[in-house]
């Protein structure tokens, strides 16, 4: 039994994971369908990472994130329907269309971006540390990135730097075992990230991020430390991605027997098993489970019925001065 | 409005200075900054700012680049010091694809307000990784702002209108003229992007240039006068936007067009000029139409070789002839 978590903190971890989940699911068949233009990467049983880290950080907070960003963005809070619909590369997206699921934004609550560039939001993450520290601001920068992400030099240069500057910065690597289609172990020398990081001045510790509690603890009190300022921190969390790369991959490549496994590690299922055992009713964790899934249902809905972006828009927010006008006639 | 007589690296000094004394929010960011930089254009910054706002950072230009967009994302000013344009090549992804994109991908939720200073150009001797002109490059970059002067006035006018801006600005200080001098007036008026300054006026001939060929350019000028050639010499300043009314307006009259740049000539921003002159004005009316620039080599090393490299005087008079033809 872990004491320090309340039956309401656990049932916020359990609602975050299962609003992922279910968002995952209900974007990866629309792109079945061939209503989501491009590709998608979906977090699908790394669930534990994105909620168990995002309960400890306010709207003020600022994360950036991966290319594998939907659940980042809806455990800090981004709205449902403007994700959706930039997923669908509707009117009304976040992004005005203009990004999609692999550049998924919310600066209104604190989410700085997903990126197209492996490690391309370490850098960010970092300077939005500086920028914080220098206004006097109580707000962190967090930073979510893959275990592909620690072969790239940003990785070290940013490490570094943070460091060096005692920024209010946490890292955050999501650690699935893949690169795209590689194990990562099979390309990365030495004893890992949690070593790469104490060698550039930065503590880490590493979690299991199948374990949502355990996640949520851990990163509570690294916070608290880069709140308190005293410099970056990173967390480790191993998990384990259930569906492909990207949503035309369908993973067959990868070994039955580690699929399985995994799939008895299931975050959201073992915090509803430790629910039920804290005495929550089955039917209240269904009900929160339906209501979700309604709850993304209706965003595709809604998706679906969203207009197009007139041409115009794809003239707009270039730059102020300088700026190519739309003549009004199609190219 | 009093005026004073400055080389142009203390021009942009002295606007960088004003600048951050204006804005709490501009800070300064880069390797040795906190010593003044490689040349001087940030020098006693640390002791009027502090080491918070004038960042000696390490040789890691990724994250140069990349935590000036971040810090730029939460709402401060950063001007990010590349020392030499070309180490801009270790940055290009959080150049390219991050803060020339990140506006537009995030349909407006970002604003990426940072001066990036690149100073290029043939310079002492520095051979192919310290002297490269790639400016054209960037022009071709939807998102930015390249700027592009070659006065202590312009760079400095520029350089607070850069700073002011909240499009992302790509500044190319001209590191061969920063010894040059001219005068520089006492509170330093931000100059618009986009207009471009006319060095020098005459009819028979436009020449179009900017950055650091500009004084071979006048001193072309000069001679081609004495000769009973008058050119009408126009500074674009700014690359992108840069001044086509003013240039099409020049050529009009003239009928004649010369682009000297320092660059490779294949495929550079005087390409661009000459198509646009074209298109604008029609064939008819434009009687040469001729760039002048580097051959498509990479700046060689020794004097004699590096010499045969630049455009100089000389060759931009036999250009000019050439085009009148
Ligand atoms: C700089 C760069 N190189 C390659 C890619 C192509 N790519 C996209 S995701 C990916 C794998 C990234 O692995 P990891 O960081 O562990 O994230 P995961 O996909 O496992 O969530 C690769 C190679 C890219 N987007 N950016
Ligand atoms: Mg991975």
């Amino acid at each position: 039994m872990e004491p320090t978590h309340n039956i309401r903190r656990l049932m916020d971890l359990y609602r975050t994971m299962s609003r992922i989940r279910a968002f995952e699911t209900a974007a990866l068949n629309a792109h079945k369908e061939g209503v989501v233009p491009g590709p998608l990467h979906v977090s699908i049983g790394q669930e534990g990472v994105a909620a168990g880290v995002c309960l400890n950080l306010t709207t003020e907070d600022r994360i950036t994130s991966n290319h594998r960003g939907h659940g980042h963005a809806l455990a800090k809070g981004a709205g449902v329907q403007g994700m959706m619909r930039e997923l669908f590369g509707r009117e009304g997206g976040h992004c005005r269309g203009k990004g999609g699921s692999m550049h998924i934004a919310d600066f209104s609550v604190g989410m700085l971006g997903a990126n197209g560039v492996v490690s391309g939001g370490i850098p960010i993450a970092v300077g939005a540390a500086q920028g914080l520290k220098m206004l006097r601001s109580s707000a962190i920068a967090v930073c979510f990135f893959g275990d592909g992400a620690i072969n790239r030099g940003p990785f070290l240069e940013g490490l570094n730097w943070a460091a060096l500057y005692n920024l209010p910065v946490l890292f955050i690597c999501e650690d699935n075992g893949v690169s795209a289609f590689t194990a990562t172990d099979t390309v990365t020398a030495g004893p890992g990230v949690i070593a790469r990081a104490a060698s550039l001045g930065v503590p880490g510790v590493t979690v299991d991020g199948n374990d949502a509690l355990a996640v949520d603890e851990a990163a509570g009190r690294l916070v608290a430390e880069v709140r308190g300022g005293k410099g970056p921190r990173l967390l480790h969390a191993k998990t384990f991605r259930i569906t492909g790369h990207t949503s035309t991959d369908a993973a067959a490549w990868r070994d039955p027997a580690d699929v399985a496994a995994a799939k008895a590690r299931d975050p959201i299922d073992r915090l509803g098993l430790l629910l039920a055992d804290r005495g929550v009713a089955t039917a209240d964790l269904d009900a929160l489970r339906l209501a979700v899934f309604e709850e993304m249902e209706a965003a595709v809905n809604d998706a679906k019925a969203a207009p197009w972006p007139d041409e115009a828009i794809a003239y707009e927010d270039v730059q102020d001065v300088g700026a190519v006008r739309f003549s009004g006639v199609s190219a | 409005m009093s005026m004073h007589q400055v080389t142009l690296v203390e021009a942009v000094r002295l606007a960088a200075l004003q600048e951050m004394r204006r804005d709490p929010t501009v800070w300064v960011m880069g390797e040795d900054v906190a010593r003044g930089g490689l040349y001087g254009q940030y020098r006693d910054f640390l002791p009027e700012f502090g080491a918070e706002r004038v960042v000696s950072t390490p040789i890691s230009e990724s994250t140069i680049m990349g935590a000036g967009l971040g810090a730029a994302l939460v709402g401060t000013r950063p001007i990010i010091e590349m020392r030499i344009f070309d180490f801009v090549m270790c940055a290009m992804d959080e150049l390219v694809n991050q803060i020339a994109k990140i506006r537009y991908m995030f349909g407006g939720q970002a604003r990426p307000s940072v001066v990036v200073r690149m100073p290029h150009g043939i310079w002492r001797n520095s051979a192919a990784q310290h002297s490269q002109m790639l400016e054209s490059w960037f022009v071709h970059l939807p998102g930015v702002i390249v700027v592009t002067p070659s006065t202590p006035a312009d760079a400095a006018g520029l350089l607070v209108n850069a700073i002011r801006s909240d499009d992302p600005v790509l500044f190319f200080d001209p590191k061969n003229l920063f010894p040059a001098t001219g005068d520089v007036a006492s509170v330093i008026e931000p100059i618009p992007f986009g207009k471009a300054r006319l060095a020098r006026e005459g009819r028979d001939l436009t020449i179009v240039s900017w950055s650091a060929i500009m004084p071979a350019v006048e001193q072309a000028a000069a001679t081609l006068a004495a000769d009973g050639i008058a050119a009408d010499v126009i500074d674009l300043r700014t690359l992108w936007p840069w001044d086509q009314e003013a240039v099409c307006a020049s050529v009009a009259r003239t009928g004649r067009l010369l682009v000297v740049q320092e660059a490779v000539s294949v495929a550079g921003f005087g390409a661009e000029v000459v198509a646009t002159v074209l298109e604008t004005l029609g064939p008819a009316r434009v009687k040469a139409a001729r760039r002048l620039g580097a051959p498509r080599i990479p700046i060689p090393f020794s004097p004699p070789l590096e010499d045969a490299v630049k455009v100089t005087p000389a060759k931009i008079v036999a250009a000019a002839k050439a085009a009148m033809g």
